[in-house]
């Protein structure tokens, strides 16, 4: 089962290796792993993606909880959260493949932002699902490179970790 | 006049701020990035103790023995680079224990930090999994603040070690030291009633209950509760190592340790129990075995300031989060009497199979120094003023089954970690922070492996008993051996090292005396307890004798061992 882990931490030197060791010590796989800023500039926002099953996860979920910069954990049920990727890949540009990679950047509501004779980048935005969906399309008209950035998740209506932490 | 306020450096503010934290007894070893600490404790020197060690990591093992038999916290410092590697087995034997302990590590100065210095070392890195937070101070304002959070968390919630690595510019740099008292831990406790009425009915439902106690028992000292509660719903008790000298040993409702070597009583119980109320224990693989061995399961309760904990090693019919001091008395109160005559009927059968199992094997045995008899002599001198200290192996097992332990924490010794070489450091810190007089039990091969601490022993003219059980083998991998691999000893013989113990002792400057008889042990032990010196005694005993009982990993207690013969 695929679990979606919000962690709101100090922003402080060296959370995320404590945050990241924690995981791979315990034994458990990430899948993804966000890192970013939040609202207040003191604290920052990891999303964690990762397998396992329900006695892992409260493993997980309360063994991150037991670390002295982390203030707040919230598992993220898909039902009541917003999970979003982003995508920049690049494919090769030839006249036999071009108007089907444009076809298909179009449909998945991609931005062509760069654009040079023989490669054009591509970015998109969404839900995991409809990444891999792109990316199946485009595998076949050749990738050159790509870069996702992993999950970043919040959960639904006024609730805030911060207000928890 | 408006008085202008003293600067200090780091290195005067990091000990003005231990002494704040109620810090009286330092141990440490100096070195080139700690010279500023060291002036600052040289300066501070009636205020505060430091006491120098042979070796790191005989410091940080004396910083733990001191906290555990004090329970206060243990701090200890080291210089960068190998001065702090050399702590890494101490901290991590804290953590596996949950032991609060400070350890201090000079490190080189910013400008040089992560261009491989000399005696350079990133060990807050290094540390990270084997404390429960650490620091690293690149600004001498913030750094009293760190020493005090510092100890906030080594003391709060579960106790574990904190490393606080202070380059050499923050100890020189100056700043004004604003001093602050040392804060009182908070109890945060948000149990709901209903809980604690789920977790009484539970009990209530219980013919054989067994409670299993472990460390989180012993800190928060409810060995009084405890046996209270046991006779309230007529139960015995049972304990991990951790757990030992919560309830005293001549306890009738307490049946020692349980596990792999625990006493056969308390483990058999334990898995015919029909209810475990667990407290302050975390269910070690050592101790708890496997319970899908267990024919009918128990209905299990955990009780636990540690959410982790709960559940983690074992499935829970209840876990309750809380601090024990505040927890288990309200979990007592609305506990209802109960007699299972039934129960005890069954248990005084256990009692009675090792005993007779005890003799049995005892018989077998060439040696009139059985580990057994060796401790009727032991307990025979000692009191409850006295502090038990161990290394890891078969001597430590003999304690954990035979010592009488008469006081809360008056055994010290690493369980979780399990790491030999821990017991002489261990025993000088625990002598030091308690003033009394103290027994270090260990074996040749743990005793090999630190033994450079008979300097600081008989430096600071330690009350310290040493009783070496000497077979010239690593007993315990031994004993593996002779039943898991077939008899193939490889590494484990120690009969061609010519190492004379007795000599050793009196090289360092303490006393020696070889031991080969029941006789002559209890003559060498009396007069030994007498010494105000370091005194070390040889016990010559037979390499073949066994830890028995022995429940194997993995199986039920029907195939438990308890005789070996060659």
């Amino acid at each position: 089962m695929r679990n979606v882990i919000a962690v709101y931490v100090e922003n402080k030197y060296g959370v995320l290796t404590r945050v990241a060791g924690l995981i791979m010590r315990r034994g458990f796989n990430i899948d993804t792993l966000t890192v970013g800023e939040t609202e207040n500039p003191d604290y920052s926002r990891i999303t964690i993606t990762m397998q396992g099953d329900e006695y892992s996860r409260t493993q997980i979920i309360n063994q991150l909880k037991k670390l002295h910069n982390v203030r707040q954990v919230q598992l993220l049920e898909s039902g009541d959260s917003v999970e979003r990727e982003l995508l920049l890949v690049k494919v090769k540009n030839s006249a036999a493949t071009r108007s089907e990679v444009m076809t298909a950047a179009d449909v998945y509501r991609g931005k062509i932002i760069d654009y040079s004779t023989d490669a054009i980048m591509i970015e998109v935005t969404g839900e995991p699902n409809k990444i891999q969906a792109f990316i199946d399309v485009l595998r076949p008209l050749g990738i050159l490179e790509m870069c996702r950035t992993g999950i970043v998740a919040l959960q639904r209506g006024s609730a805030a970790l911060a207000k928890q932490a | 006049m408006t008085q202008r306020k003293k600067r200090l450096s780091g290195a005067q503010i990091l000990i003005e701020t231990l002494i704040e934290q109620g810090v009286t007894d330092v141990f440490g070893y100096p070195g080139g990035t700690v010279l500023d600490i060291y002036d600052a404790l040289f300066r501070a020197k009636r205020r505060i103790r430091h006491i120098l060690t042979a070796h790191e990591q005989g410091a940080a093992h004396a910083a733990d023995g001191y906290a555990r038999s004090t329970g206060k916290v243990g701090v200890v410092i080291a210089t960068s680079g190998p001065g702090a590697t050399n702590l890494v087995t101490g901290i991590a034997t804290a953590m596996l224990d949950s032991v609060p302990m400070v350890a201090i590590t000079g490190n080189v100065a910013t400008s040089m930090i992560g261009r491989d210095s000399f005696q350079e070392v990133d060990i807050t890195g290094v540390t990270v999994p084997i404390t429960k937070h650490n620091f690293f101070v690149t600004d001498v304002r913030s750094l009293a603040d760190t020493v005090r959070e510092a100890f906030q968390i080594a003391k709060e919630g579960r106790p574990g070690p904190v490393l606080i690595d202070i380059p050499k510019d923050v100890q020189q740099a100056l700043c004004v030291f604003t001093a602050a008292k040392e804060q009182p831990l908070s109890q945060k406790e948000r149990v709901d009633d209903t809980v604690l009425d789920k977790a009484a009915a539970l009990i209530a439902k219980a013919q054989k209950p067994y409670l299993y106690i472990g460390g989180g028992a012993l800190g928060c000292e409810l060995g009084k509760q405890i046996v209270a509660l046991a006779e309230k719903i007529d139960a015995v008790i049972g304990c991990s190592f951790m757990g030992l000298s919560a309830v005293p040993t001549d306890e009738p409702r307490f049946l020692g340790m349980q596990g792999m070597h625990g006493r056969f009583a308390s483990t058999a119980a334990s898995r015919q129990a029909d209810l475990i109320l667990a407290v302050g224990v975390r269910f070690s693989d050592r101790a708890t075995g496997s319970l899908e061995r267990i024919q009918t399961r128990p209905t299990v309760i955990q009780l636990d300031i540690d959410l982790a904990e709960l559940g983690k090693n074992v499935p829970l019919d209840l876990g309750i989060q809380g601090d024990l001091h505040v927890l288990f008395p309200r979990l007592c109160a609305r506990v209802k009497p109960a007699k299972h005559p039934e129960w005890m009927r069954q248990v005084q059968h256990l009692r009675e199979k090792e005993t007779a199992d005890l003799l049995a094997a005892e018989r077998l045995q060439e040696s009139e120094l059985s580990p057994r008899s060796i401790f009727e002599i032991i307990n025979a001198y000692t009191d409850e003023t006295t502090v038990f200290a161990t290394d890891v192996g078969q001597h430590q097992m003999w304690t954990a089954q035979f010592a009488a332990l008469r006081t809360p924490h008056s055994l010290v010794s690493s369980g979780g970690l399990g790491t030999m070489g821990y017991g002489l450091g261990a025993a000088i810190g625990a002598c030091i922070g308690t003033k009394k007089k103290t027994v270090l039990l260990t074996g040749d091969g743990s005793f090999g492996m630190n033994l450079t601490e008979l300097a600081t022993a008989v430096t600071e003219k330690l009350p310290l008993v040493i009783v070496l059980f000497n077979n010239r083998t690593l007993g315990m991998v031994h004993q593996l051996q002779h039943l898991f691999y077939q008899k193939r000893f490889a590494g484990t013989s120690l009969f061609a090292r010519k190492t004379d113990f007795v000599k050793l002792a009196q090289a360092f400057g303490a006393k020696g005396v070889r031991v080969e008889t029941l006789a002559q042990f209890e003559t060498a032990f009396k007069s030994a307890m007498q010494s105000k010196t370091p005194v070390l005694l040889d016990l010559q005993i037979d390499p073949q004798t066994p830890v028995l009982p022995m429940l194997p990993q993995d199986e039920s207690i029907d195939n438990i061992i308890t005789t070996m013969t060659e």
